[in-house]
């Protein structure tokens, strides 16, 4: 079975943390990863840049592009994507071909601050 | 790592929240930051026994409060309040006014807080140290030693500041959409004020002492956007610095000397901050509301985009730095501009768009380097050297300097091979 592990945290604080802060903790991560990667357990990580970096594109008839993350706790976070584009306007162009097939909801589109593919074989 | 060291980023992150909202309940700057200071001792003896509370704001804010009222009351001789164990552990207290929090009312309190320091009657070095002592909290010691100045002088400043506001009061009402919009903007440019005195530095050693300053803006804007966000100019305002940070380490040799944009080893920036600037530049863009910070800032990823100096794409920064002279006419713009306009319509063009300012820009070394440059390459030599002998005396680094230098060395020799000048 693949798991997928969602991370959250208070935005203000992480980004209040200091540099000798930020590094310990990035090293403990990695850290706690290496025998899993060597192992061929863990897939892709990332790192997503700051809220306010993030689009929403909420779905309906006309798709609203909304400035900032989504907000709304009424839904469910059910799946993510992670898609090379050249700017915001072509990742909003596939995100609206989804949304066009795929109707409810929104997408929260926030770009990747880091990336690393991991060691997963999948079949 | 320690818990103080957490408590410590808890407290900084939810700081501009707790004193911004203190400061509405007391209506008095002094008040708000004596009760604030209470909260914190409070917590650092309280989170470490009972964990830290779910929204840190929220606690700081609600046990300031009643610090503050306590306070007053025990001046006057009366009861005390409960104190802050029955609101930390129980989320029945805590969730409503968490969610009383989460409206308007907690954006308007940071601007306002914010707002307090752009004071227009205090001179910017003034609003700067004001900001990073009341909504940083920084210690009088950790200013003066950003400012290079003695704690007593800081102290002055920042007291004399104080009284200034004190005297003239601020606005508890809630804004309308017009002064919200005005203090934005104010707070903006004091935001931009903070980042370019850490930019401003000559050398390596400063530059390093100074860096905070630069990372204390990002983190206010930042701030600021969560609250505002489809504003698009402080979009642009936090583009435009995380790019010009993004240089911070390739802006300085081994010997701490400041190394001229074209000659950066590109591969030192940092680019995950060009990527999260490059990401906000295409936000904005979508807004179709131009402003300075926006243009600056397209200006900057166009330089932060190119692998190599010859990759930039000189043309759209020609046309950028027109729309900042529309926008923001000065000198130093058009000085500007006719760099982009040199590479891509040639030195007599280039020369033309700056012999008008050989005025306002007399003193500017800049101006002169490129005059210099200009004229060389028309092949007016003796004018380019005494434009180049004039640069030099105004160089005010080491680094610009040698640059000039090297272009007076290749008129001597009769080449044209030294690279161009351009500002940091």
């Amino acid at each position: 079975m693949l798991y997928a592990i969602l991370c959250y945290n208070t935005e203000n604080t992480v980004f209040s943390w200091s540099k000798e802060q930020e590094q310990k903790v990035m090293d403990d991560l990695h850290a706690v990863q290496e025998k899993h990667l060597k192992a061929k357990k863990l897939g892709p990580t990332a790192r997503l840049m700051p809220t306010t970096a993030a689009t929403t594109l909420r779905k309906g008839d006309t798709p609203l592009v909304l400035d900032g993350p989504y907000a709304e706790t009424r839904e469910q976070l059910l799946g993510f994507y992670i898609f090379d584009a050249a700017n915001l306007e072509e990742v909003l162009a596939f995100a609206r071909e989804l949304g066009a097939v795929n109707p409810g909801g929104a997408y929260e589109i926030r770009p990747l601050h880091a990336f690393y593919p991991g060691t997963l074989e999948t079949a | 790592m320690t818990d103080l060291a957490w408590i410590n980023a808890a407290i900084t992150s939810a700081r501009p929240q707790a004193v911004g909202a203190l400061l509405r309940y007391f209506r008095n700057l002094d008040t708000a930051e004596e009760a604030f200071q209470d909260a914190c001792l409070r917590a650092l003896r309280n989170w470490p026994a009972n964990g830290p509370p779910r929204d840190p704001a929220a606690w700081l804010i609600m046990v300031g409060r009643n610090a503050g009222i306590d306070g007053a009351r025990k001046r006057k001789r009366e009861t005390e309040l409960p104190d802050e164990d029955h609101i930390s552990d129980t989320d029945d207290v805590e969730t409503p006014l968490a969610e009383r929090l989460d409206n308007a009312d907690y954006r308007d309190d940071i601007l306002r807080l914010l707002f307090v320091c752009c004071h227009a009657g205090l001179p910017n070095t003034q609003q700067i140290a004001l900001a990073l002592r009341i909504v940083s909290g920084l210690s009088v010691a950790q200013i003066a030693s950003l400012f290079l100045v003695s704690d007593a002088a800081m102290e002055q400043r920042i007291t004399r500041a104080k009284a200034r506001i004190a005297a003239d009061g601020a606005q508890f009402e809630t804004p309308t959409a017009i002064e919200r919009a005005e203090r934005l903007a104010a707070v903006a440019t004091m935001l931009y004020l903070v980042f370019t005195e850490g930019y401003a530095a000559a050398n390596a050693r400063e530059g390093e002492t100074r860096a905070p300053l630069c990372e204390e803006a990002i983190r206010l804007t930042r701030l600021l956007l969560a609250l505002f966000p489809s504003e698009a100019e402080i979009m642009g305002l936090l583009a435009l610095m995380l790019l010009q940070h993004s240089r911070r380490t390739a802006r300085f040799d081994a010997n701490g000397a400041i190394v001229l944009l074209d000659d950066q080893d590109r591969t030192q920036w940092d680019h995950r901050a060009i990527g999260e600037g490059l990401a906000l530049i295409d936000k904005a863009i979508r807004h179709r509301r131009p402003g300075p910070y926006q243009v600056q800032a397209a200006i900057a990823a166009l330089h932060a985009r190119a692998a190599t100096p010859a990759e930039t794409d000189w043309s759209e920064i020609a046309l950028l730095y027109a729309t900042l002279e529309r926008l923001q006419p000065s000198p130093v713009v058009t000085l500007n501009r006719a760099v982009a306009v040199s590479k891509v319509d040639g030195p007599a063009a280039a020369l033309a768009l700056i012999e008008p300012l050989a005025k306002p820009l007399d003193s500017y070394f800049y101006f002169h380097g490129l005059k210099g440059m200009m004229l060389r390459d028309l092949g007016r030599d003796a004018e380019a050297r005494a434009a180049f002998d004039r640069a030099i005396s105004l160089a005010k680094s080491p680094a610009e300097a040698a640059h000039i230098r090297m272009h007076l060395d290749a008129l001597a020799s009769g080449k044209k091979s030294a690279p161009d000048l351009r500002a940091v």
